[in-house]
């Protein structure tokens, strides 16, 4: 079988998993429980069948054009971590990587509830960006041996940075008591967000033909809503937001009354939003800032040069900065320190793929 | 008089050494630094003044330049006040760590002491259990697992019918996030030392060209500085770049020279350097880059030191000044020289370098070829079937010949770079079309950093301290032996309790696995059927 079958079967592991998460919530039977589970580890053995076989593959491929190359080099130059599509299938697995990890650890299955929706809307979005799928050629800038290093690093810090997100949003879930509390207002707009740019990817996705998914993503990316041509369809794109976050607003509270009842307590998912930074910060710091300044200094002949990813990615770093002096040394706790682990998951998503979508600069084959 | 200049100091200290400070200053870097990821910094003003008029409109969209202009947005990173604001972060950084130092020393420092029964049975991991054994022999194995585990202890108490052991390791990594403080600090004195020694300047190289010197950014200039600048790049060329001949050349001091060369972004490198060429290579059959490669070569007292090809990520540094592959371009109005390798039927070979209009002959036939015709890009357009140059750089250059030849007459024929299969004549012989050499320039980064060393170690030491900080921590336990007598039997009870600065649960297995391996020796060495 193929790369692009192991992975099709683990993207359909994945999202089946989210659903059974969530009813394992909703119904708390431990035989839900389980079957999420393996659902989850079945989906996480194929894609990583998926990623070896394409990694052979690419190194084939390398191989072809650059036939005088050692094993080594072929290998490190065709880890399948190269163009956006392979990052973020690779995101998918760090993620559930660190979810399982975490999962087995403290031996509670709601958090999958909360992490597997963000592997689901990376899935999706792979889907709706339909780019450059197919292994393609190395371009000069990336055929260095600081790519696998560099990727895979920042890669684990963003999944286990996603990771506490999850655990953070439950926990701010769980601890506000009123509607009218601040900290339940930003849950709600996060939220809310969060599942409108889900649901309107996957609008995109039914929408456009074939033939459009070819471009880049940043031409068509929310053009069947927000950024429709049609004024009315824009008009209406934001009317149906405000009031899908007034119905998650309006309804939240009920999500609170579930979490409570499971045997999720608010200790263990503070430890987990401070487990995910606490794993994800040093990752992060020297893979994606410290190896990658590295590279920079060979490949361009600057180690630093204020690009808009090089920015961000010290933004990041500054809000879990901020995140770890707060607790440690203020001694935040709770709603406040929940905040900043919420805050510093959107500079990472920003990071990521915000800079690409958005912003140009020397990193712009991530955009692709 | 005195003492209240103290409480200034102390008021000063106090607020440089305040956490809260750190707080907003991270918050204040943070959102800062998002401006410039906005605002494309050092461009042309047409760029930001277009990105502007998105959000304020066309007609305030000047006014509202000009104010980011005074704001220092447009090169922000190097404002005053994100200066500041970095030297704020170090100040806080570094008092702040001065001021917790001690503390933590004294806790990396400080010895255990035995602790009462009923205090380590608070403690955060606790675990106990019961052997059947003696007590010094469960004392004995204990004290041999723990020391497998790298807990020494130095210390043991007697206390009435009961000894306690207790000991701790790693509170030397409490240290690590020093460690991480002072690589930061570490990066700051590279970056100055760069930004005050180093240079990062560029250089566009036309194939078969030489330069002494590279370019540095600077405010534009006039014509009549350009023009100035031009002769002084000229004189300094015609002086091999010896930068005391050009001054005494142009018949200035060297001290005008340097005041010049600083105003006009002029980098004197002390040697020459010269593209012998600039070559893209392609993945076979597609229009997509696989390599850049320049060859440069390095002379100095007209003597050659140094050749070598340089890639992307792999470029070339000869004292102290690196050349980087950055980009490259097409020389305006170059009239470039055609490089064909020749070779006949009978397996003559010559490789030949032809002006536009030359005609040379086949070694061994009466056939004489005429070059006609260039094209840096050729292809056929797939609706009308004609020959069209799609790009204006050579991404699939073609060389058009007029063949004349007694036996086949007079025909045409497009001989591309990269299908040699198409240089295949009629009659066997090929001609290969090697370059077409002088028209295309290399795009070359040139900087010197004497920082960087200064970062490497830096980024080490974080590596390091960032490792010691997040995945080790500093572990104490303390265990009390009991021995306990119900009836005939002798076992001992063995209580644990500990506290780790950070990760519990790994902390707690330690303890566990400590814990079972003596007491799976003392199963052991108990002798079989005595129970």
């Amino acid at each position: 079988m193929s790369s692009s079958t192991f992975f099709n079967i683990s993207a359909g592991a994945y999202i089946l998993g989210m659903v059974v998460y969530i009813s394992y919530i909703a119904f708390r039977n431990k035989n839900i429980g389980i079957a999420a589970t393996s659902l989850t580890i079945f989906g996480f053995v194929s894609q990583s069948i998926a990623f070896i076989i394409r990694w052979v593959n690419s190194y084939h491929f390398w191989l072809a054009s650059r036939p005088e190359s050692t094993f080594i080099e072929s290998l490190l130059r065709a880890a399948p971590l190269r163009n956006l599509y392979e990052s973020l299938v690779f995101f998918v697995w760090s993620l559930i990587l660190v979810h399982l990890i975490m999962e087995f650890k403290y031996k509670n299955r709601s958090l999958g509830a909360f992490v597997t929706p963000v592997a689901a809307l990376a899935l999706l979005f792979i889907d709706v960006s339909g780019t450059a799928k197919e292994i393609q050629p190395l371009i000069p800038a990336l055929q260095s041996n600081w790519l696998l290093f560099h990727v895979l690093l920042s890669f684990l810090g963003y999944a286990a940075f996603g990771v506490s997100f999850g655990a953070a949003v439950a926990y701010i879930i769980m601890v506000t008591e009123t509607k009218t509390e601040k900290t339940y207002i930003f849950w709600s707009i996060i939220v809310g967000i969060f599942l409108i740019v889900l649901i309107a990817m996957g609008i995109d996705f039914l929408s456009l033909t074939a033939v459009e998914r070819k471009e880049l993503i940043q031409n068509y990316f929310l053009k069947a809503t927000f950024r429709s041509s049609s004024g009315g369809i824009v008009a209406v794109s934001w009317v149906a937001s405000i009031a899908f976050i007034f119905v998650i607003w309006r309804y939240g509270l009920g999500l609170k009354k579930i979490l409570a009842s499971l045997s999720i307590t608010t200790n263990m998912l503070e430890e987990i939003e401070y487990k995910g930074i606490a794993i994800g910060f040093p990752l992060f710091t020297i893979g994606g800032l410290i190896m990658g300044a590295i590279w920079a200094n060979s490949a361009w002949g600057r180690y630093w040069s204020w690009d808009p990813k090089e920015t961000w990615s010290l933004i990041t770093c500054f809000v879990y900065a901020l995140y770890l002096h707060a607790r440690f040394v203020s001694g935040w706790r709770g709603k406040r320190v929940a905040i900043l682990a919420i805050t510093g998951f959107i500079t990472v998503i920003f990071t990521y793929l915000g800079v690409n979508l958005v912003l140009s600069g020397l990193h712009a084959y991530g955009g692709t | 008089m005195e003492k209240e200049k103290t409480t200034i100091f102390d008021k000063i200290w106090d607020f440089f050494a305040s956490v809260r400070l750190t707080i907003v200053v991270f918050i204040a870097l943070a959102s800062t630094s998002i401006i410039g990821t906005i605002v494309e910094q050092r461009a042309e003003p047409a760029t930001n003044i277009k990105l502007l008029a998105k959000f304020f409109g066309d007609s305030t969209a000047p006014t509202v330049y000009n104010i980011f202009v005074k704001l220092g947005f447009m090169d922000m990173y190097h404002s005053w006040w994100f200066v500041s604001l970095l030297i704020l972060f170090s100040v806080n950084l570094i008092i702040c760590s001065i001021e917790r130092l001690p503390k933590t020393w004294r806790l990396v420092k400080m010895p255990l002491r035995p602790l009462n029964e009923n205090v380590i049975k608070t403690l955060p991991v606790k675990k106990e259990m019961s052997i059947k054994t003696s007590l010094n022999t469960a004392k004995d194995e204990v004290l041999k697992s723990l020391s497998s585990y790298r807990y020494h202890v130095l210390a043991e108490s007697a206390e009435e019918n009961a000894v306690q052991l207790y000991s701790q390791k790693g509170g030397y990594t409490r240290l690590g996030l020093y460690v991480v403080h002072l690589s930061i600090i570490l990066i700051f004195i590279g970056a100055i030392i760069g930004a005050r020694f180093g240079f990062n300047g560029y250089l566009n190289l036309p194939e078969g060209m030489s330069a002494s010197y590279a370019f540095l950014r600077t405010e534009p200039l006039s014509q009549a500085e350009q023009a100035e600048r031009e002769q002084m790049l000229d004189i300094m060329e015609s002086s091999q770049g010896d930068v005391s001949l050009t001054a005494k050349n142009l018949g200035i001091t060297q001290d005008i020279l340097d005041a010049k060369f600083k105003k006009y972004g002029i980098k004197p490198l002390g040697f020459t350097i010269i593209c012998n060429w600039f070559n893209t290579e392609y993945y076979s059959q597609t229009d997509m880059p696989q390599e850049f490669q320049s060859e440069l070569v390095i002379i100095e007292n007209d003597r050659e030191v140094l050749k070598k090809v340089i890639e992307v990520n792999h470029p070339l540094t000869y004292k102290g000044i690196t050349f980087y592959q950055s980009s490259y371009g097409m020389v305006p109005n170059a009239v470039g020289t055609f490089v064909l390798k020749v070779r006949s039927t009978t397996g003559a070979e010559e490789t030949l370098n032809l002006k536009f209009g030359q005609s040379f002959m086949i070694p061994g036939t009466n056939t004489r070829g005429t070059i006609v015709d260039f094209s840096p890009a050729l292809a056929r357009d797939p609706n009308t079937g004609k020959l069209i140059t799609y790009s204006e750089n050579m991404v699939n250059p073609a060389v058009g010949i007029e063949f004349d030849s007694p036996n086949a007459g007079r025909f045409t024929g497009w001989i591309l770079k990269r299908y040699p299969e198409t240089g295949v004549l009629p009659d066997g012989s090929q001609i290969k079309f090697l370059d077409y050499w002088g028209v295309e320039y290399t795009g070359l980064q040139v900087s010197r950093d004497p920082g960087v060393w200064f970062i490497y170690v830096a980024s080490v030491i974080m590596a390091i301290g960032l490792y010691v900080a997040f995945f080790m921590s500093h572990k104490k336990l303390w265990i009390i032996l009991r021995p306990e007598t119900s009836g005939e039997k002798v076992s001992v009870r063995i209580t644990v309790g500990g506290s780790a600065s950070k990760n519990r649960l790994a902390f707690e297995r330690e303890i566990e696995r400590i814990l079972s391996k003596a007491s799976r020796t003392i199963e052991g060495l108990r002798p079989v059927g005595r129970e």
